[in-house]
């Protein structure tokens, strides 16, 4: 047993137990602190797939800027009633997923194992993400920024206090 | 070297985890964070493609992912700050008036 | 293998038993400080037979003492799980950033050299923003869970004020990045023992002549990225002038109210732990890390031609004790700050990080990046 099968497996039986508080928790507030845990987990796994630049950032605007906003929103809002379940529902939405989760597996694995390229040591590194990023792909670089102005002002007008 | 099937089998589990989420789940807020979980599990596909084929495509669209992901979440909040504010609710189930 | 590994734990263990201490001596420098900023004598209480030793028994054995043995409290109805989470990230968060802090060169022993540095990430300077935007945490989740409006209050305006100028931080820095043209800090501290002269084209002999012999540190670089740097680094730990979420006029102590003992002491030594990583970030990225200027790896070069051969053991111990003057330099200026100057009102805050900041520091990209254009 290789030493990075053994860290994979800890670390996915980790991200897979966060994800389920997220989804199955009832207190709102831990459920964001679940999906802050899920997402470092997978900022981790992203550093063990040589995306060290991908991970950072991930940390940084994933767990620090976006999950801070839905922190803000959420004790903003402070829902007081819990909100109310159904356990027919939730049994038949858990087999749902397992079904779903199942044929998706099934289908994307094809049994002989890949074993991955072997790339160079500055593979994932920040100089080689902004070579991919400001040459090929400059045309999508700048429209995501139109993108984020466009959320901006969205987002000060839809939350605006009528006055 | 852990294979990749793994990678996609961990992906899918969670992508499905944060379907259930969205279906069944009665809060808005929780809504959102699950669509945020399969996005997640979307960007781990990406970049263990990304690894096993030597490419940096995968990352790149990883990147442009956490932006639009970013974008979403902040409008998504926003609209649901003012649907609090006007059904002073966050269930889902109450905000039927599009509905026959 | 297991030598490596062992390496880095010791390197780990250093800095760690390093910075703890620090936080642990700050905290008595600041009493004593500022006590004799304020003309009064401090405390003095606590003394071992008679031996106060300065004050250093109070604070390194009677304060630890006197918070590890109060009760640990939790407020009814405060979230149990979380109000013991929040000092934990606040702690982790402050003390993981060292890990990409150079405090030397290298190190060679035998046949083994050793760079002096705990993580040699190639995205340096991104994992210290990325562990400092995990800090806001510690904050947003110790202000809601101590089911307190004086504490939510302080922990809603701390987070705003911390998330404000982590924007301001990341883009003054970018100046620097691009002069250095690496995220590695180890890489940024060795190319800051350059001179000036030698970043310099042959046609700029006026500028050649004049600052020329001065090694090529961040400050003399660009010194606006420092000031705003370091302002921005002072409001991102919450200290004064910067200090409204946890003001003690103002607020009750904000976000803190409701700590006691244990927790509160991770809280503070979190919060010190944070001014000797601003500290160590300053001096890395603008005053040329573990540099000691015109001293390379096998001696000292002078500017005007002679050169004096050192040993490397003693090279490195020169670099690595400039590296922590510099630190304790910077501590005392952020600590002499904190006494000497009132704090900001919460507008005036927000004010200053978006209007006045932002814009300078996207003002100070544009102005590098012509500059740099400019010499090639």
């Amino acid at each position: 047993m290789d030493l990075s099968v053994i860290l994979f497996f800890v670390l996915a039986g980790l991200l897979v137990m966060s994800s389920l508080m997220v989804v199955f928790l009832r207190n709102v507030v831990h459920c964001a602190m679940a999906l802050v845990a899920a997402l470092f987990l997978i900022a981790i796994f992203f550093l063990m797939l040589h995306a060290p630049m991908v991970g950072v950032l991930q940390v940084l605007v994933y767990a620090g800027a976006i999950m801070v906003l839905f922190l803000f929103v959420i004790m903003f809002l402070n829902p007081n009633t819990p909100e109310p379940r159904r356990k027919l529902w939730w049994g038949f939405g858990s087999l749902a997923a397992l079904l779903f989760a199942g044929s998706l597996a099934a289908l994307m694995t094809n049994g002989e194992s890949a074993d991955p390229m072997s790339v160079a040591e500055v593979f994932g590194s920040p100089e080689m993400l902004a070579k991919s990023l400001f040459t090929d792909f400059v045309l999508p670089f700048e429209i995501a920024s139109v993108l984020l102005l466009v959320a901006i002002i969205g987002a000060v007008v839809l939350a605006k206090r009528e006055p | 070297m852990v294979p990749l099937d793994y990678y996609l089998v961990l992906s899918a589990m969670i992508f499905a985890i944060g379907a259930i989420g969205v279906l069944v789940r009665r809060n808005l807020i929780v809504v959102l964070m699950s669509v945020e979980l399969m996005l997640n599990a979307v960007n781990l596909t990406f970049i263990a493609f990304s690894r096993y084929l030597g490419s940096m495509q995968g990352q790149v669209v990883v990147v442009f992912v956490m932006a639009v992901a970013a974008a979403e979440a902040v409008i998504g909040l926003a609209i649901i700050i003012s649907v609090f504010r006007h059904r002073r609710s966050l269930d889902p189930q109450e905000m039927q008036l599009l509905k026959w | 293998m297991i030598i490596d590994i062992g390496i880095i734990a010791a390197k780990a263990f250093l800095v760690l038993f390093m910075v703890l201490n620090l936080a642990g001596i700050l905290g008595w420098i600041e009493r004593k400080g500022s006590a004799l900023i304020q003309d009064r004598v401090g405390a003095n209480r606590a003394s071992i037979l008679g031996f106060a030793g300065l004050g250093l028994v109070n604070t390194l054995i009677a304060d630890p003492l006197k918070f590890l043995t109060k009760e640990d409290f939790v407020p009814p109805q405060g979230d149990k799980f979380l109000h013991t989470l929040a000092p934990c990230m606040a702690l982790f968060t402050a003390l993981v950033t060292f890990a990409v802090i150079p405090f030397g060169d290298v190190l060679v022993l035998g046949e083994r050299v050793i760079n002096l540095q705990v993580a040699s990430l190639n995205v340096g300077i991104l994992y210290v923003f990325a562990m400092g935007s995990l800090g806001v945490y510690g904050i947003v989740i110790g202000a809601w869970a101590s089911n307190n409006k004086f504490s939510l209050l302080g922990g809603v305006r701390g987070s705003a004020q911390m998330i404000s100028y982590e924007v301001a931080m990341g883009l003054s820095v970018i100046g620097i990045l691009m002069v250095f043209g690496t995220l590695e800090l180890q890489e940024i501290a060795r190319g800051q023992g350059a001179l000036i002269r030698d970043l310099l084209p042959e046609s700029a002999s006026f500028l050649r002549s004049t600052v020329g012999w001065l090694p090529a540190w961040g400050v003399f670089l660009q010194p606006l990225a420092f000031l705003l740097f370091f302002v921005a680094a002072v409001a991102e730990t919450k200290r004064i002038p910067f200090d409204l979420p946890e003001g003690e006029s103002e607020l009750v102590a904000g976000y803190h109210v409701e700590y006691s003992g244990g927790k509160f002491l991770m809280f503070f030594a979190g919060e010190f732990a944070e001014i000797v990583t601003v500290a160590a970030l300053v001096t890395t990225l603008f005053f040329g890390g573990w540099q000691v200027p015109y001293l390379m790896r096998d001696g000292f070069h002078l500017p005007w031609g002679e050169t004096v051969l050192l040993p490397q053991l003693a090279v490195t111990a020169l670099q690595v004790g400039a590296f922590t003057l510099k630190v304790l330099f910077f501590c005392w200026l952020q600590i002499l700050l904190r006494w000497s100057v009132p704090r900001f009102r919460y507008d005036q805050v927000m004010r200053l990080g978006w209007k006045m900041l932002l814009p300078l520091a996207l003002l100070n990209v544009i102005v590098t990046a012509i500059v740099i254009v400019a010499v090639q």
